[in-house]
């Protein structure tokens, strides 16, 4: 099935403000960007927590350290899948003993990226606390898993899918609902 | 089909595999490798799968090796050796498989003295089958963890010269290595006296030297093989002092490598009889991390296998 685009819920100059929204709660929720990591979840996590550490800098004028956590070795549905899907590489700025680790992904839907996550991570160290940072939060929660910090609610049907696009890795700052074309 | 994914169920030699198969495996390993840097060396990717170690022949190295793979992909394991066992009460090889099998592991990983052993019971058994060494056939996943080695080191494989120096008729990890390299687009050439070398190396597509000099000038690569002292009482060369004098890698000769060269050994080395000793040690030699290695490569090949389900393979 051929998935088309059907709206854009962000352009480039609303997602940028989104994310500088973000960036400015996770400073209120910390008091300071002093003993934060980010870690983006791989792949689109990744530029979800380059784009907030630069927004983190401008604001504080302090380097925020990041990290990309690959989660593939922790899936649940590994033995349901086949073949196995391609491993990538993980890379924390140790140690994370006793810091704010906050896990960025573009989209919270299920929640199984993030109970995996949360395993992965805690193989590192033990983070003071954990907090997650999402772009876009779809709904159809399958554990019970929530958002500290959101950029955008946006109710789906199980059947769409939400493309988020980044300027580091795609040319262009966009979110997207994908879907069948709508008939009438 | 995505060309990024693992079809076989077997791992069986590396002359069957595709040079996208080899890539994606070392690519594979690469994630792995950082799982032993971390405080917790443990992921739960293969929980609840269980891996049976068949070793017919005595290794210590390759089956610790496993071992501590399958420990770190949180795998159950199981040594199975021959001494002691069934197979000295008269069992066949098929009969013992067969019977571990009846316990349903999902992956062996064999180990045996003759070649093509491991295909054998590739073909008998619904487990996935590794092979760990079958006589001097093949040894895929030392080849494996060679170019893994190599690659870390010179950033790729195509356009090396790699040389294998030492007893290469008896060596496990040179027929596997050959295979590797030259699809990779190494060029390889071996090196050992004449009674060390089988024939028809050529047609792997190695050049042959019997001197050490000219195999490893301007090469990029030197991997030493052991010498197996017992091969003397069969007159393949006359004493170690002998062979040392002869081949050995010293540090004099090795200045005819290219200066960046890399000094490999599979392991377990002799010093003073096909390696000094300084260059053992030396700032060339990449041998222990060539252990390190052969635990990422062996999670890669696990990890990959172990998706595949028989009615796929």
């Amino acid at each position: 099935m051929q998935l088309i685009s059907k709206v854009t819920i962000l352009d480039g100059a609303q997602m940028r403000r989104v994310v500088r929204r973000m960036a400015g709660e996770i400073l209120e929720r910390n008091g300071g960007s002093s003993d934060l990591v980010l870690v983006g979840i791989r792949t689109r996590g990744v530029p979800l927590a380059e784009a907030l550490a630069q927004e983190l800098e401008r604001m504080e004028g302090r380097a925020v350290p990041i990290g990309s956590l690959d989660i593939t070795l922790y899936r649940d549905d590994l033995s349901t899948i086949a073949p196995q899907p391609v491993v990538r590489e993980s890379h924390i700025p140790q140690p994370l003993d006793g810091r704010v680790a906050v896990l960025c992904d573009d989209v919270l839907y299920t929640g199984r990226t993030v109970r995996a996550a949360l395993d992965a991570l805690l193989d590192y160290g033990r983070p003071r606390r954990v907090e997650l940072a999402v772009l876009v939060d779809r709904g159809h929660r399958e554990l019970p898993v929530q958002a500290d910090v959101v950029g955008k609610k946006v109710p789906t049907r199980a059947q769409e899918e939400i493309k988020v696009s980044f300027q580091a890795t795609d040319g262009v700052d966009k979110v997207e609902i994908l879907g069948r074309e709508a008939k009438g | 089909m995505n060309a990024r994914a693992w079809q076989r169920k077997d791992l069986l030699g590396i002359a069957e595999l595709s040079p996208a198969e080899i890539q994606l495996i070392l690519d594979t390993a690469e994630s792995f490798r950082e799982v032993a840097e971390r405080p917790i060396k443990k992921v739960p990717t293969l929980r609840g799968k269980t891996v049976i170690n068949l070793f017919f022949e005595a290794s210590t190295r390759t089956r610790s090796s496993f071992e501590i793979a399958e420990k770190r992909l949180s795998a159950d394991n199981l040594n199975f050796s021959t001494s002691g066992s069934a197979l000295e009460k008269g069992e066949t090889l098929i009969d013992t498989a067969l019977n571990l099998e009846a316990m349903s592991p999902d992956l062996v990983v064999i180990r045996h003295r003759y070649p093509g052993v491991p295909h054998l019971l590739a073909g008998r058994l619904r487990s996935g089958i590794v092979n760990a060494g079958d006589g001097a056939h093949e040894h895929p996943t030392q080849a494996l963890l060679d170019a893994f080695t190599i690659r870390r080191h010179k950033g790729r494989l195509d356009g090396l010269t790699v040389a294998i120096v030492g007893d290469i008729e008896h060596s496990r990890v040179v027929r596997s290595n050959i295979h590797l390299l030259t699809k990779m687009g190494s060029r390889v050439r071996v090196a050992g006296l004449r009674t060390m070398l089988p024939a028809g190396l050529e047609a792997l597509g190695a050049e042959v030297f019997t001197d050490l000099e000219p195999a490893i000038a301007g090469a990029d690569v030197v991997m030493m093989l052991r010498i197996q002292t017992e091969r003397m009482n069969r007159k393949l060369f006359p004493s170690a002092r002998e062979y040392f004098r002869l081949f050995a890698l010293t540090r004099e000769r090795l200045r005819a490598a290219r200066e960046d060269a890399i000094v490999m050994h599979p392991g377990p080395m002799n010093r003073g009889v096909e390696i000094a000793s300084d260059v053992a040690d030396g700032p060339q030699s990449v041998i222990l991390e060539q252990v390190a290695a052969g635990v990422a490569v062996r999670m890669a090949v696990l990890y990959l296998l172990s998706g595949v389900r028989e009615e796929e393979a």
